[in-house]
């Protein structure tokens, strides 16, 4: 495409709305317009000059911020949603039919309905996933759109300025004054020490601030881009492991998703505030609510398999000893071990007798480890007890069998074969808690003695090498923010017409008032001529006298 | 007196200095003929003395609390909301400073004034931290969140002293109804406070059992007298009101009860209002709004965006990220309180982009200021006692 010509000479882009270096408007919009539209200078976007090809369709339509908005909505609104009912890593349930079920139970129709549009799993949805999509292509492509004639408009600016250019801002005046050379000297000293950057040109003087204020926006977008690229890395093996693990007090187990490390459960405890330790200050609450858990606490042991050892040998190389607590993981070489979920008392032995029942004579005891039980305990005597069947999680007969639902002892179950010497060939009965069945009329029988518990912690087990990118990410945005919204990019044009009338104009991009604070506190010092804010009609509202001063 | 008590007071004296020091801005704006006089207005100085006055033991009463119970007192839905009214407090002395302008004294004091005394409606007792909470990202946190949200919700209450000016309450309108919804809005509040504070000093109790939405039996107590019942309830304190109908498991019949009474009384409060005033409410405030200057106004709003925005995302997104990574070993996990934090920020970015690239100034923009505050008090009342989820905190 063509360049456009300036009248003082410069040639500007196809598209440039106001001359790069002299201002001088240049498309009849501008021409015509009161205030000018300074917001990227009047400089030549891509999306507002080209818009023929398939390519441009799409570079305009995310380019647009009416459609940036648009997403961002749609994100906030599928968001909202989301939260109305539970979503679906909350709901107690895993096939359909269950997920179905609880959400038409609990919230009738609308709860049905709400499950069959699959907002129950809003956040994994491909829609909700193509919605980020669009959002992070819109921030690139209009940022990149905008920042780059932005970047080399601001490099061109010229120090005088066209008086059409003068005339379209915001902040604008007119007026003769005496001693222009010398006001001009004064001005460019007040200038300088409100911080500013100042240029000067036979009559004219550009003063300048914060330039760098307007790359606040693109350097938070690409904290953005970055924060999600780091999301979706987490797709790709190896940068993060999500594993949870059970152990009971007393285990060695192998770390689940960390290959090469075995931890040991050296015991859980879970603690509650007591009203001898607390009684002053917490006393009321904890009349009102019972009681109040203190701490969960797993303390362990960490191994390290040596190197070059075979796996799942004994060869271990203690590594730390640590308390891991709900706020403080057990952190080692990029991993780390959550305090989050525990279960109290499992059964791990049971200590049974051998009873005559005519005599209630015991023969002796024996105890049965329930995570490693024997086949056979000799009770000495000539009396043994052999174990012909072991039901951890005992639910019932199932085909003429008993029937164990999981191998967690939460309700064991056991047929046993009493051998005594009046009875050699030995006897069966089942034996369950509270309960016992003999196939025919037993002489002896098992009596229940004695059972220990034990703790069980619920561990998760985390690495995620992509923290540090979100880190990043949020840092960068974090900058940008700062850098855009707290500085303001202001300038302050000052300049000696043909007919030796002063020019004076000013824009900032945002925060005005502090813009005609420094103004009148350089016209307080220097003889200036007066300015105007043309887009605060109360100011100059005739009945409200004082108002002029006010910003004095 | 022991500690938790010279805290109590402390905050009680907070409350007191807020009350007279609106009194001052409203002298301010009514002594002064020229919007010049009213911003050195002498009567301004001194509601602002009087501001810091209350802050200063407001702060007090944090510390004091603190000290008592070990931790940073902000683990409750008592806690949460005063430190919310104190930051309130701060960011409009912060922003009086910058532009001196009595209308937004008269306009956030009393807001303040109404969250601290709802943040009392709820158990006050200092409860110890449970294991989730222990931890220093607690203070950081919650902090930070609440430093970024009160700085947007002074663009809110420059925003209402906007809108309180500029629309014009003789016709009727689309705005004006709205403006109105919002007066209405603040009054509900009062009547829930009215309404609790009334049961509360007749020490009204009322026992039940019920069966929960996991069909396993459970105790509720309420406060004020039982507009509807919990699923299958049966009452325990002999003598109480029987409730009108029995609620099905998913609602919580006691709250909605709450809301029920509170709207009741609120209505009633609005109408007396209305008929002592004989006009709208917004109307009765327009007087004292007119003397602000619009564009200053707006400004200050947009302003005040600015500055909260990036704490906010800090304190909200950043620090609750890193915490929840430490406590939950996860560092988003969609609960609903992290959902609406996100839709807040989601939509303050939505009224950045609009004012500056749509030119979304003045009653656009003072309406989208309101709105953002309704999406902060939505998140720190209705998400936590509505839409339960890890956060709960009541
Ligand atoms: C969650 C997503 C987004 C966030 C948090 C965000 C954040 C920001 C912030 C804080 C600013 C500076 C505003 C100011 O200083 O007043 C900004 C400016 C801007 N954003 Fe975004 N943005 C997001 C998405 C988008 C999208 C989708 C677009 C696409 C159209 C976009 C386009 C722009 C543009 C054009 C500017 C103005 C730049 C300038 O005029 O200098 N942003 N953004």
């Amino acid at each position: 495409m063509s360049k456009i010509t300036c009248q003082c000479g410069h040639e500007n882009p196809y598209g440039t709305e106001l001359c790069e270096q002299c201002g001088r408007p240049l498309s009849e919009k501008a021409k015509e317009s009161d205030i000018v539209d300074m917001r990227y200078e009047g400089s030549s976007r891509r999306s507002q000059t080209y818009k023929s090809s398939i390519v441009d369709k799409i570079w305009n339509f995310f380019s647009s911020v009416k459609i940036g908005v648009g997403i961002i909505a749609a994100v906030l609104i599928a968001s909202a949603i989301g939260t109305v009912f539970p979503q679906k890593f909350y709901v107690p349930a895993s096939t359909d039919a269950e997920y179905a079920e609880y959400y038409e139970r609990l919230y009738g129709v609308v709860g049905k309905i709400y499950y069959q549009l699959g907002f129950y799993d809003m956040y994994n949805s491909w829609w909700f996933k193509v919605l980020i999509g669009m959002l992070a292509t819109s921030i690139i492509i209009a940022s990149i759109d905008r920042v780059v004639p932005l970047y080399k408009s601001l490099k061109k600016q010229r120090t005088r300025r066209h008086p059409s250019f003068m005339k379209r801002q915001r902040i604008y005046g007119e007026g003769t004054i005496e001693n222009t050379a010398e006001s001009f000297a004064k001005a460019e000293e007040e200038l300088k020490k409100m911080h500013y950057n100042v240029k000067t040109e036979n009559g004219a003087i550009l003063a300048e601030k914060h330039r760098f204020s307007r790359w606040g926006p693109y350097v938070n977008h690409t904290g953005l881009i970055i924060f999600f690229v780091g999301v979706l890395l987490r797709g790709i093996p190896g940068f993060y492991v999500d594993e949870a693990m059970w152990i009971r007090e007393g285990e060695t187990r192998n770390i689940v998703g960390a290959p090469g490390y075995v931890l040991e459960n050296k015991g859980f405890t879970l603690e509650n505030y007591t009203k001898e330790e607390a009684e002053e200050v917490f006393g009321a609450a904890l009349d009102k609510v019972g009681s109040i858990v203190k701490t969960y606490r797993t303390d362990v042991t960490l191994y390290k398999e040596k190197e070059g050892s075979l796996p799942g040998s004994d060869n271990l190389e203690k590594v730390e000893d640590y308390a891991i607590v709900v706020n403080k993981p057990l952190k080692f070489n990029g991993y780390n071990v959550f305090q989050m979920d525990y279960k109290l008392d499992e059964l791990k032995t049971m200590t049974f007798h051998l009873v005559e029942k005519s005599s209630e004579e015991s023969l002796g005891e024996f105890t049965v480890d329930l995570s490693n039980p024997e086949k056979k305990y000799d009770l000495g005597k000539g009396a043994s007890v052999n174990m012909l069947g072991f039901y951890p999680d005992y639910d019932g007969i199932k085909d003429g069998e008993p029937y164990s639902k999981s191998p967690v002892p939460n309700n064991p179950a056991f047929i046993f074969q009493m051998n005594t010497p009046e009875k050699p060939e030995g006897e069966k009965s089942f034996v369950a808690i509270r309960q016992t069945l003999e196939v025919e009329q037993n002489d002896y029988a098992i009596k229940f003695a004695a059972a220990e518990t034990r703790n069980i912690s619920g561990l998760t087990i985390r690495k995620d090498k992509t923290l540090y990118i979100l880190l990043l990410g949020g840092l960068v945005f974090m900058i940008g923010v700062i850098q855009g919204m707290y500085w303001q990019h202001r300038r302050i044009w000052i300049q000696e017409g043909a007919d030796g009338q002063v020019l004076i104009a000013a824009h900032t991009n945002k925060n005005w008032f502090s813009l005609r604070k420094e103004l009148d506190k350089l016209r307080e010092s220097t003889a200036l001529p007066a300015y105007k804010d043309r887009q605060d009609p109360e100011l100059d509202k005739p009945e409200q006298e004082g108002d002029e001063e006010i910003w004095t | 007196m022991d500690l938790v008590t010279i805290s109590s007071n402390l905050l009680l004296i907070s409350f007191i200095a807020y009350l007279v020091a609106t009194l001052f801005f409203g002298g301010a704006i009514k002594k002064s003929k020229t919007e010049k006089a009213y911003h050195n207005s002498k009567w301004g100085t001194i509601g602002l003395v009087i501001t810091i006055i209350g802050f200063l033991t407001h702060i007090g009463y944090f510390a004091t609390r603190w000290i008592a119970s070990g931790h940073a007192p902000l683990s409750n839905m008592f806690e949460f909301t005063t430190a919310f009214g104190m930051m309130l407090v701060g960011a409009f002395i912060l922003l009086y400073i910058m532009y001196r302008t009595p209308s937004l004294g008269l306009f956030a004091l009393p807001i303040a004034i109404i969250i601290i005394s709802y943040a009392t409606m709820f158990p006050r007792e200092v409860t110890p931290l449970i294991p989730a909470l222990q931890s220093k990202w607690l203070f950081i946190h919650v902090i930070t969140t609440v430093i970024g949200e009160s700085i947007l919700a002074i663009s809110a209450v420059a925003g209402l002293v906007f809108l309180v000016k500029n629309i014009d309450m003789t016709k009727k309108s689309k705005q004006r109804f709205w403006i109105e919804a919002v007066m209405f809005t603040l009054v509900l509040v009062l009547g829930f406070v009215v309404t609790s504070t009334t049961f509360k000093t007749m020490g009204y109790e009322a026992e039940f059992t019920y069966i929960d939405k996991n069909e396993a039996p459970a105790e509720i107590t309420y406060h004020i007298p039982p507009l509807f019942g919990m699923n299958e309830y049966e009452a325990m304190t002999p003598g109480a009101m029987k409730p009108w109908v029995e609620l099905p498991p998913i609602i919580n019949a006691q709250r909605l009860t709450s809301l029920t009474w509170s709207v009741a009384v609120g209505a009633v409060l609005y109408l007396l209002l209305r008929l002592i005033a004989r006009k709208p409410i917004a109307a009765v405030f327009q007087p004292l709004a007119k003397k602000a200057n619009s564009q200053l106004m707006d400004e200050i709003g947009y302003r005040s965006v600015l500055i909260g925005f990036p704490v906010f995302t800090l304190g909200a997104l950043i620090f609750a990220m890193i915490w929840a990574h430490e406590a939950w070993s996860r560092f988003w996990g969609w609960d609903p309180k992290e959902v609406w934090a996100l839709i807040t920020w989601l939509f303050y970015a939505a009224f950045l982009h609009l004012r500056l690239s749509r030119g979304w100034e003045g009653q656009k923009s003072a309406w989208l200021a309101v709105i953002g505050f309704v999406i902060i008090m939505f998140n720190l009342i209705a998400v936590n006692l509505i839409i339960a989820g890890l956060h709960s905190y009541a």
